[in-house]
This record gives structure tokens, sequence and C-alpha cells, in this order.
């Protein structure tokens, strides 16, 4: 079996969330984007650095998915939410909860799991 | 500029049909709308098809002359891929290139196997048009998604899911006549409440199924129409299209879609009508939340005044605006890269007379199709009117 090469920027990124070292891209208007982007799509500023990742964000939605892909058979019923973390957004799995208590405004923070089913990385939220 | 006409169309029976493959679905619905359209094959200038899972429900790609050649056609011919809204991206194209004097006659249409697969694969291959790194491997499903979309709504605007059954009941109530309906059953608000939950707060009865199906129409110029003597009574007045971001989570709003408001206001201005004309609508009712957020995009509703309209009665056959009159894809089926095109279907026979539901708008004039890509990443919408 051949290994599946890596994907650039993204797993570069769950690098550095796993070594604490989280960030996100910002553009000069404060546009806030996951990576890879050598382009804002709000206003199409070139100018994108690295900024520090919060610590904590805020669920803005979320639900508990009890139908799964395959790739997710075994995590089910499991909770996919998204969180607001300044400028950017992102989206992830939320354990070391109670499902029922997964609320709107719910402060989480970001670290890297592993998919129940396949072992994969997966983004992972944890109530803060 | 003169509008392009809807001469035939075409339609399979929406369900499940897994052993049958793709093209002899496109097959059916494609040799029906050639016939009934009473265009000579040799006068057809190209095939736009609609297709989004081709290739993980068949092994198959490059299907655009693999459905020419089943209907007869030896045309170019080109797939379309805008998720769930192919075929809404093909008619795109086609009114465009009749338009500009580019072509006489067009078929557009589109076909999608999914049973075949299973419905664990196939959730797997919807899940497809959502952002790889940051949705699906977050879990992310399409129920899952909208799943997101429904709980910002209530959040935003307020509704309960009791709202969200009124809309599955009315779509199932409608369907109860559409021969080519995938589920004609009638069902109540209890039933809808009570369902297993797929993704929270949306249940079995949010969703819609997961169908193998094909749809096909002729569309000509008028000039066309009119030397063929052609029964082509609906053109294709307007014609709009928008985009969003692909992920949910780099939008301003889950509970609105831009793409949708984009693609109205264009159709509308290219029409020159209005909300307050139109007298039917087709939408992309892949969950009920999606029948909200389409019937705001499209003007009928303020944001958050849609998620009352089935349960008040004005969207249902009996309302002041119907809205999918043919049960949408929560209860006719959802084959995906068929939609669009079974949707303009829907819309040209209820304005001609000719759809079992014709009678819930008898002097309709103006109708619309919504089709919705992703989580409404990409939108068509197309008015059609009578011309003659």
């Amino acid at each position: 079996m051949t290994e599946a090469a890596p994907d650039g920027q993204y797993d570069a990124w769950l690098d550095a969330i796993e070594a604490g070292e989280g960030y996100y891209l910002e553009c000069a208007n404060g546009h806030g984007w996951l990576p890879p982007r050598r382009i804002c799509p709000e206003c199409r500023s070139r100018d994108l650095g690295e900024e520090r990742l919060p610590d904590s964000g805020k669920v803005t939605t979320h639900t508990t998915i009890t139908v799964p892909t395959p790739q997710f058979e075994d995590d089910a019923p499991y909770v996919t939410a998204v969180a607001d973390f300044g400028s950017v957004s992102i989206t992830g799995m939320v354990r070391g909860i109670d499902p029922e208590d997964v609320e709107i405004g719910t402060v989480v923070g970001v670290e890297v799991g592993e998919r129940v089913t396949t072992g994969d990385r997966a983004v992972v939220f944890r109530p803060r | 500029m003169s509008n392009p006409r809807v001469a035939g169309a075409g339609v399979t029976k929406f369900g499940k049909h897994p052993e049958r493959t793709g093209r002899d679905l496109f097959a059916q619905a494609g040799l029906e709308a050639l016939d009934q359209s009473g265009v000579d094959s040799d006068d057809v200038d190209a095939l736009f098809y609609g297709n989004f899972m081709g290739e993980l429900a068949e092994h198959q790609g490059h299907q655009g002359p693999l459905m020419a050649e089943a209907i007869g056609l030896d045309v170019p011919a080109t797939r379309f891929e805008a998720a769930c809204a192919s075929a809404g991206a093909a008619i795109r194209a086609a009114v465009k290139d009749i338009r500009n004097g580019e072509a006489d006659v067009i078929v557009v249409g589109g076909a999608e196997r999914m049973t075949n697969i299973g419905t664990a694969a196939a959730t797997d291959a919807l899940a497809i048009a959502a952002d790889d790194l940051y949705e699906v491997r977050a879990g992310m499903t399409f129920p899952g998604a909208y799943a997101l979309m429904a709980r910002s709504y209530f959040e935003a605007y307020g509704g309960s899911r009791e709202d969200l059954a009124h809309i599955a009941v009315k779509n199932h109530e409608h369907a109860l006549v559409n021969e080519h309906a995938q589920i004609q059953k009638e069902i109540s608000v209890q039933d809808a409440l009570e369902a297993p939950t797929i993704a929270s707060p949306l249940g079995l009865y949010d969703s819609c199924p997961i169908t193998d199906g094909a749809a096909a129409a002729v569309l000509t110029s008028e000039a066309y129409a009119e030397e063929h003597g052609l029964e082509a009574p609906v053109a294709v007045t307007g014609t709009g299209q928008g985009g969003d971001n692909l992920a949910l989570q780099d939008r301003a709003h889950f509970a609105q879609t831009p793409a949708a408001d984009a693609a109205a206001e264009e159709a509308y201005a290219d029409a020159g009508i209005g909300p307050a004309d139109v007298d039917v609508a087709e939408v992309h009712d892949c969950f009920t939340i999606a029948e909200v957020l389409a019937i705001e995009s499209l003007g009928f509703y303020e944001r958050g005044e849609g998620i009352s309209a089935a349960t008040d009665g004005e969207t249902t056959r009996h309302g002041v605006m119907p809205v999918n009159l043919s049960g949408g894809l929560k209860a006719k089926g959802h084959p995906v890269g068929a939609t669009g095109v079974a949707q303009l279907a829907t819309i040209a026979w209820v304005l001609d007379g000719s759809h079992p539901r014709a009678d819930a708008v008898e002097d309709g004039r103006i109708g619309v199709c919504h089709n919705a890509g992703g989580t409404v990443a990409s939108t068509t919408v197309h008015v059609l009117e009578v011309a003659e």
C-alpha cells in the first residue's frame, strides 16, 4: 500500500493545533480563514498572515448526528458543531460533554482527536 | 432577445430502481421528452446533462456522450456538475445559448443512480458536495449540514420542529396524485415528529429520500417553435445563478441563503417580474428547512416568516402561494442530477394545465424553479411564463 500524500497546509494546520500552536489566516481587513488561502474571498486582499487561534470559541450551531457516513459509523451518535473563534469559525466534533448539554454559546477549546471508526485525525472541540 | 420554449419534457418514475443503469433511466426520460416535443432529433444542437455522483455510484465519468447516445443523438454533449443544482446549471447554459442564437434546439436533462450503493454509501457520496477537509472530516453529513442551518434559523427567528413537520405533511399530500413520485403516502404532523432523528433537530420526515431517476426537457428557440408549429406554450423568461462560500463555517449567516437571493434577483430582473407576480413555485426542499430558506430567498416571505407558511396553509395547494405541487424533493424524490429539470417539467406542466395539481393555480401564468446545490453554495432560479 502506498501511503496517501498529506493534504499540505491542512495537515500542517492540524499539526500546529496538536502542538498547541493553532493559527488561522487573516487578511489586512481582518477577515479570517483556514488554510490554504492565497486570497481573501471577501475583499481580495492577498496580504494574508498567520494569527494565533484564540484559546476558546463559542458554539454557534450544532447537531447530533445519528445517521453517519461509513467513515463515522462507530462514532455515531456524535455532535458536529461550528464554533466562532473571533475572526474565524471552525467546524469540529464536540466531545467531553453529553450531547444533550451542548448549547449555542457553549465555550469550547479546539484540539486534534481521532475518529473512532478509522483512526483518522479530526478537529475536536471540548468544553472549556 | 427571444425566450426559449419548453417543447416537451419527460420524467421517469422516481424511486428505488437499484438495478437500472443511469443510461437506461436517462434514455426513458430523454426519449419521452423528444417524443412529446415533436422535434426531429436531427435538429437537436446539443445535450446539456446534469449528474453529480456518477463516478461514485456507477464508476462512470464522461457521461455527456453516453447519455446523448442513449437517446439517439450524435451531438456535442456536456455534463454539468453543481452538486444538487447540476441540472439547473444545465438549463441555464441552454437558455443562454438559445437566446444568443448559438442553438435552436437543446435537450436538457439529468439522471442519478443512487440506491444501488445503499444508504450509507449514498450518504457518503452526497457529503462530497461539502468541504471535504473542513466539514466532511469533522463528521458533517448533508442532513447534518441542514440541521446546523435549522438550529441557526430557530435561534435567529424562532419556529419549531412542528412547523417543519407541516412542510413534510404538505409535500406528501401534494405527491399523492403524482405518478412520478417516490412516496405517495399521506403523513400526519405527529408521524413526522415521532420519526427517528437523523441529525437533530431533523428527523426522517424532514429529509428527502435517496432516489434513482431521470428527467429531460427539449428547449427550442421561439422561432423554431413557430416555424415547426410546435405546441410549446411555456417559455423560460428568466434565469439567475448565485454562489456562496462552500463551507458553512465561512458564511456570515447559517440561516440565510444569499446565493439563492442573488439567483432570484437576477432571474426576476431578467424576466421583468417580481416575487408578487409568481403564481407557483417548485423549490429545493432536500430538507424541510431548505424550503423555508428558499421561499424567503425567493422573496415570497420576509426573513423569519417563511417558517410558518406551511403551518398557516399558505403554501399548500389551497393556499395563496402553492409551493412544491409535485410533492417536492421530499415526497417526489431527489435523484440529484435530475432534480432541476424535473422542477422545470413540473412548472411547465402546471402552467400548461396538464399537471394533476394544475387546478391549484387555474389561471396561473408565472412559475419559478429554485434548484440548490450543497448547502446552497450554488443556486439557479428560472422563471417560466405562459407565452401564448
